[in-house]
């Protein structure tokens, strides 16, 4: 079982977390991994934390990533890191997109959104932090800011030999394929 | 060719495969994409949203006397609606191939409770089936319709949240078309009379005798050896903890089929090793059978017997050990969820929370949201239809009382149609004085948009008729002066319907109706609702920092320095508009 490796992806409904972990799973059995993917959603109310577990190997029996087992967890939320960040394996690396999206208590003024986050979590672990978001937007489309998440995850798990430019051009909206593959490079790119 | 699946869609393409004819279904998480995804290969099948489960199963129930292969699929609860046709069922058996699949969601993750279902395989005595993932999903689907035949019972495919919703790799086949029995009259076999009744339960006893020999010897109730120390028996997605708890270091009785009980195999494997654990979800399952059978195991005395179980609690259960984690002092703040911004609910449930001496019960849907904070507009909240009626008996309790109380029920459109139409009968038909509201959203919203019998769309994407609730109320014997159309965005308006209904002593009925703003708008809705798009900004020169607007509980609305509106996310409902007493916030388009 060492050689299974844990994915795990979080965020906040709306983010795009599902099509970015459908096309690192494709990606992944692509070149012949065992695969599981666990999804957890809250109801289909938008912003709801969600969650995405991959993991992959010869042979995966739980599809359930437990504490301290994650070989990456990628954050499309600063705040969902703080919440996961248990699972990590040691010595694992974290890729946090420097974005707030405040829950319904913090909007409503009763507590306050957690400080200094990078902060904390640096003390402790290897983390990669970037603003996601703004490089979408130097491409031209705020929305592919998965896809530059999912570049930079592709690079920290490394994970070779795959075709990801083709993966994603199979599962992106058709006329966006360019768009998508340069911000998984871009991504991809980030150190 | 093999293709990454869900355990739903395993399930829908099992179904497939193995020949389906007839599906038929209420959503319910987590069971809702079996049957959505069944609508791809409506070439082939036939494939329905019904307005219940107990419909749904009645309906495949009917497919199957009719010589076809049928299904019907529900989560967990659902088969308590469903359960008077389950238990008769047992006793008459099928014509064609029957499996009524439950999705139970041990640790509720979208449920009001999280019942072991097993215990009705065992209850209503049908064969049961526990897949532990999607590619086992698929293979007990077909499976699941030879056995049905061969030993004329309904078959319970027994699916948990995480084998629904986990991903795994599943090898596609073709399908193979079962064809029709011919139809036969059988009035002994299907006719549950008490006559005819006694004799299919004593060769109910048979059949379960010839069910438990299979058990003992088939396939996928088979022991995997790994030594004779320690020997593990589990089901379903626990075998996949128990395989990553225990590894190489034990043998396991994986069990695939676990009603009727392979007692001989269950005892021969015990046999062989020296020291037994027993590893599942919820419910001592198959632990009661192995106590029954005098078989010392370990189980619900370290697993925990109720919520999910994953890898780290079964190697804790167990083990007693941990896996090394990072702990950062600094905690995140919930992200509980709420009624969306833009949601046609929020206007109604302002209005109903400033209502002062009433009992407000609510059902299962999007709107049961109303009852978080800040509005925490309602009370109680306990199954599918339940709000009419137990409105219902609290307001004639309340009266009979002469309590100062009135009751107040709120139900969705697609909730009304399970069985509030029946509550509604009630309320009626007995002269009572609550209020019912219907919240019409004109989609089942909060499993994700299915049609269902008010939207005018079939599962298959067919137009067909739609229910006019207003005229159904009035149908039933609810006089047209007391039903109230509003819109739910309007707060006046609906906090004086809710005046007017209040103020009488009879039976009266809300209904507000406008879109649920995620929903794909279809061309009536176009017509209907003003949908363009609009947003409210917040003029802030004017605002006094009053936090009315706040109180709306909009997850738009950013209470921070200044209080802004987030603009993506706005979709200009104008709830927060008039609430503020200081017009300082202006609608754009």
């Amino acid at each position: 079982m060492n050689n299974i490796k844990s994915i795990l992806l979080v965020g906040v409904g709306g983010q795009g977390t599902i099509l970015a972990s459908k096309i690192l799973s494709e990606g992944l059995v692509s070149v012949g991994y065992d695969v599981k993917m666990s999804e957890i959603h809250g109801m289909s109310q938008r912003g709801g934390s969600v969650s995405t577990q991959i993991r992959y190997g010869d042979k995966v029996y739980s599809p359930i990533i437990g504490l301290g087992e994650a070989d990456v967890i990628v954050a499309f939320e600063k705040m969902e890191a703080l919440r996961w960040v248990g699972y990590l394996k040691k010595g694992g690396r974290m890729v946090i997109n420097n974005h707030e999206i405040p829950s319904v208590p913090i909007l409503m003024g009763s507590v306050q959104y957690p400080q200094d986050i990078e902060g904390a979590l640096q003390e402790k672990i290897d983390i990669l932090e970037f603003k996601a978001a703004d490089l979408a937007k130097e491409l031209g489309n705020p929305r592919v800011m998965n896809i530059v998440l999912l570049g930079a995850l592709v690079k920290a798990v490394n994970i070779e030999s795959v075709d990801w430019d083709g993966v994603i051009r199979r599962n992106v909206k058709k006329g966006f394929e360019e768009l998508n593959v340069s911000a998984f490079h871009a991504g991809y790119a980030i150190r | 060719m093999r293709e990454l699946m869900t355990g739903n869609e395993a399930v829908a393409r099992g179904a497939w495969e193995g020949g389906l004819i007839f599906a038929s279904a209420y959503p319910g998480t987590p069971s809702t994409e079996i049957t959505e995804n069944l609508a791809q290969y409506k070439e082939e099948l036939y494939c329905e949203w019904a307005p219940n489960e107990k419909v749904a199963l009645e309906a495949a129930i009917g497919a199957s006397l009719a010589g076809v292969r049928s299904m019907a699929a529900m989560k967990h609860v659902g088969v308590n609606v469903a359960a008077d046709p389950l238990f008769t069922f047992a006793y008459t058996g099928v014509t064609g191939g029957c499996i009524l699949v439950s999705a139970d969601d041990p640790g509720m993750h979208s449920s009001q409770n999280e019942q072991d279902n097993r215990n009705y395989a065992e209850a209503a005595r049908v064969l049961m089936l526990e897949p532990a993932d999607s590619q086992v999903s698929k293979d007990y689907m077909k499976l699941g319709f030879t056995l049905s035949e061969q030993f004329d019972t309904p078959v319970l495919l027994r699916m948990t949240t995480r084998v629904c919703h986990s991903k795994g790799l599943v090898t596609l086949e073709d399908r193979r078309e079962k064809e029709r029995v011919p139809y036969k009259k059988n009035i002994r076999k299907f006719v549950a009379t008490p006559a005819n009744a006694k004799v299919r339960r004593v060769e109910l006893a048979d059949r379960l005798i010839a069910m438990e020999e299979y058990a003992n010897t088939c396939e996928i109730n088979r022991p995997e050896y790994n030594g004779s120390k320690i020997g593990v028996i589990t089901s379903g997605v626990a075998y996949q903890y128990a395989r990553e708890t225990f590894g190489e270091t034990a043998s396991y009785l994986k069990l695939g089929m676990t009603f009727p009980f392979p007692r001989d195999l269950t005892r021969e494997f015990a046999s062989k090793v020296d020291k037994l654990y027993v590893v599942e979800e919820m419910d001592p399952y198959i632990e009661r059978h192995l106590q029954q059978l005098g078989i010392e195991a370990i189980g619900k005395a370290v697993i925990p017997s109720f919520g999910e179980l994953n890898t780290d609690i079964v190697r804790k259960s167990v083990f007693g050990t941990e896996n090394e984690h990072e702990t950062i002092e600094k905690e995140a703040v919930d992200r509980p969820p709420t009624l969306c911004a833009g949601c046609p609910h929020r206007g109604f449930f302002y209005a109903l929370s400033k209502k002062k001496n009433v009992v407000i019960t609510g059902d299962i849907g999007c709107y049961t949201l109303g009852s978080a904070p800040p509005l925490s507009a309602i009370d109680s909240c306990f199954c599918m239809g339940g709000s009419i009626s137990t409105g219902h008996g609290a307001a004639v309790a309340l009266r009979f009382t002469g309590a100062k109380e009135k009751a107040i029920a709120v139900i969705g459109d697609s909730t009304f149609f399970h069985t509030g139409i029946n509550s509604l009968l009630d309320v009626i038909y007995n002269k009572g004085c609550s209020v019912s509201v219907i919240l019409d959203n004109r989609i089942t919203g909060m499993t994700g948009h299915q049609q269902n019998p008010g939207t005018g769309f079939t599962l298959m994407g067919e137009p067909t008729a739609e229910v006019d609730i207003p005229k159904l109320c009035n149908a039933i014997g609810l006089k047209e002066e007391n039903i109230y159309l509003v819109n739910p965005l309007d707060i006046a308006a609906s906090d004086a319907a809710l005046d007017a209904a209040l103020a009488k002593d009879e039976p009266t009925v809300i209904i507000t109706r406008y879109p649920c703003i995620l929903k794909k708008f279809s061309e009536q809705d176009k017509e209907e609702f003003d949908l363009s798009p609009k947003k409210c900004v917040i003029v802030q020169e004017k605002c006094k920092k009053c936090k009315k607007c706040v109180s709306v509980g909009c997850p738009a609305i950013h209470n921070d320095e200044k209080i802004t509106i987030d603009e993506p996310s706005c979709t200009g409902c104008t709830v927060c508009k008039q609430v503020c007493p200081f017009d300082a916030i202006e609608e754009v388009r």
